[in-house]
């Protein structure tokens, strides 16, 4: 059986940029992910960042991942493998099984860094599984990642930044987005995303919903209806949108599956998309041997993924006697970028769901 | 609202209607819906269906879904062929 110090789960932001954390400090490293490719969102993210400079202001998203995999090319304690599923973590023995193309694989690790992303919540409505009925994630691989127009007519469902941003990039790809309809009576996402939208010329509903999908074969429109406070369809407000495809954007949920296998103390935390494992600071779960990182410990962006990898990287390595010269500087560092950018207003939510699924509400 | 169109588990397509009837029946944890109908061992694992599920639960017993228990969760997490496990662990 292979055995190595830390065993990274997922090569996204949050996950190459704890491997390079672990990388630095000396740890052997294992990163591990079931794509083709690393970078996990970052193959599609064709805006750029902004922010930071540390966390690559001005860089666009699908340039990122080469910038840590020439880095840790370089590492000779670090190996990484691509189209390998992490498929179990038993945490009475430390041991994770791998199914590498019909290989299975056991490896030990002393510390798992958890950084699998966040999945797309879906939403119940009639003919929900009529196809062109997609989550916006998927319509986003399809079209940046793949080349491929989903569709002509789109009718987007919700205004989170997802579905803003998405919403965007198809009209870049000259897709009609004929309406987005937001449940709530406000836009979800940031307003200059939005304006965006509205000098394009897209109608935004906020207060509504989508009722059914029209169509045989495949989607050929919608019946969407405006919504009271408590969520319920006002009744003769029920009107036909023309479509060929539903692009749900009604939020991510953290891919959590490992964690509660590891027997993590898990909490739900709406704020941060669903069950998120209860962690310190250093992102150390109630398993000592387990650490979170990224959108697998509460749905934020890449920006603090990265951000929340790296501590988690250079925490787990300092667990293990692996101290990089400036391990403590930097970890500060980091606790300040991050806090930083969730002390926006857009934040305060997020801030509250980590105050919650921190162990003690704070340092522990 | 034809809830018979309304597809919660899309790995075995199971409808709202037949969750609603089964928590009618005094199938109260997602674990008891899912050992009876399938709902949440597809291909999936209950990526997309659990969340729904709770929800439904949660408005149907009238608790707040953090309340709603979770299933457990064992390995494999994605489907793996019973081929590979057969075949025993690979040398490295």
């Amino acid at each position: 059986m292979k055995e190595v110090d830390i065993a990274v789960i997922g090569a996204g932001p949050a996950g190459l940029s704890a491997a390079l954390a672990c990388g630095k400090s000396g740890a052997t490293t294992l990163l591990i992910d079931f794509m083709d490719a690393p970078g996990g969102q970052l193959i599609k993210q064709t805006h750029k960042f902004f922010g930071s400079e540390r966390q690559f202001a001005g860089t666009r998203g699908i340039q990122i991942p080469s910038i840590f995999i020439n880095q840790l090319s370089q590492m000779p304690n670090v190996q990484l493998v691509l189209g390998v599923n992490a498929s179990g973590y038993y945490a009475d023995s430390g041991v994770l099984t791998l199914e590498d193309g019909g290989k299975f694989i056991k490896v030990k690790a002393k510390r798992v860094i958890i950084a699998t992303g966040a999945g797309e919540k879906a939403l119940a409505f009639e003919n929900n599984d009529l196809p062109g009925v997609y989550g916006a994630g998927a319509v986003q691989t399809l079209m940046n990642a793949y080349g491929v127009k989903p569709g002509n007519r789109v009718l987007m469902v919700g205004s989170g930044n997802i579905g803003l941003i998405v919403s965007y990039q198809l009209i870049q790809a000259h897709v009609q987005v004929v309406s987005l309809v937001e449940a709530a009576g406000r836009i979800g996402g940031y307003l200059v995303h939005a304006a965006k939208l509205r000098r394009a010329g897209v109608p935004i509903l906020t207060s509504h919903t989508i009722v059914r999908a029209i169509g045989e074969e495949t989607v050929r429109g919608a019946v969407v209806a405006q919504v009271d406070q408590s969520w319920q369809a006002v009744p003769g407000s029920q009107r036909e949108v023309a479509c060929d495809v539903i692009c749900l954007a009604v939020g991510l949920t953290p891919l959590v599956d490992m964690m509660w296998q590891a027997g993590c103390e898990m909490k739900y935390v709406p704020a941060l998309g669903g069950h998120v494992p209860v962690r310190d600071e250093n992102m150390r779960a109630s398993n000592p041997a387990v650490y979170v990182a990224g959108d697998a410990g509460g749905v934020e962006e890449a920006s603090s993924a990265m951000i929340s990898g790296e501590i988690a990287g250079i925490s787990a390595a300092v667990s293990l006697g692996f101290r990089a010269q400036d391990a403590d500087a930097r970890l500060a560092l980091l606790k300040s970028d991050l806090a930083a950018i969730r002390s926006a207003p857009a934040g305060e939510k997020i801030r509250a769901g980590i105050m919650s699924a921190m162990a003690c509400g704070g340092e522990r | 609202m034809t809830d018979d169109d309304i597809i919660i588990c899309r790995c075995e397509d199971i409808t709202l209607r037949q969750i609603r009837e089964l928590i009618a029946q005094g199938y109260h944890t997602i674990d008891e819906i899912k050992r009876v109908s399938r709902a949440g061992m597809g291909p999936c694992q209950g990526r997309t269906c659990r969340q729904l599920i709770a929800r439904e639960l949660a408005g149907a017993l009238g608790v707040p879904i953090e309340q709603v228990e979770m299933p457990t969760f064992r390995p494999p997490s994605r489907p793996v062929l019973l081929s590979t496990i057969a075949r025993g662990e690979a040398d490295e």
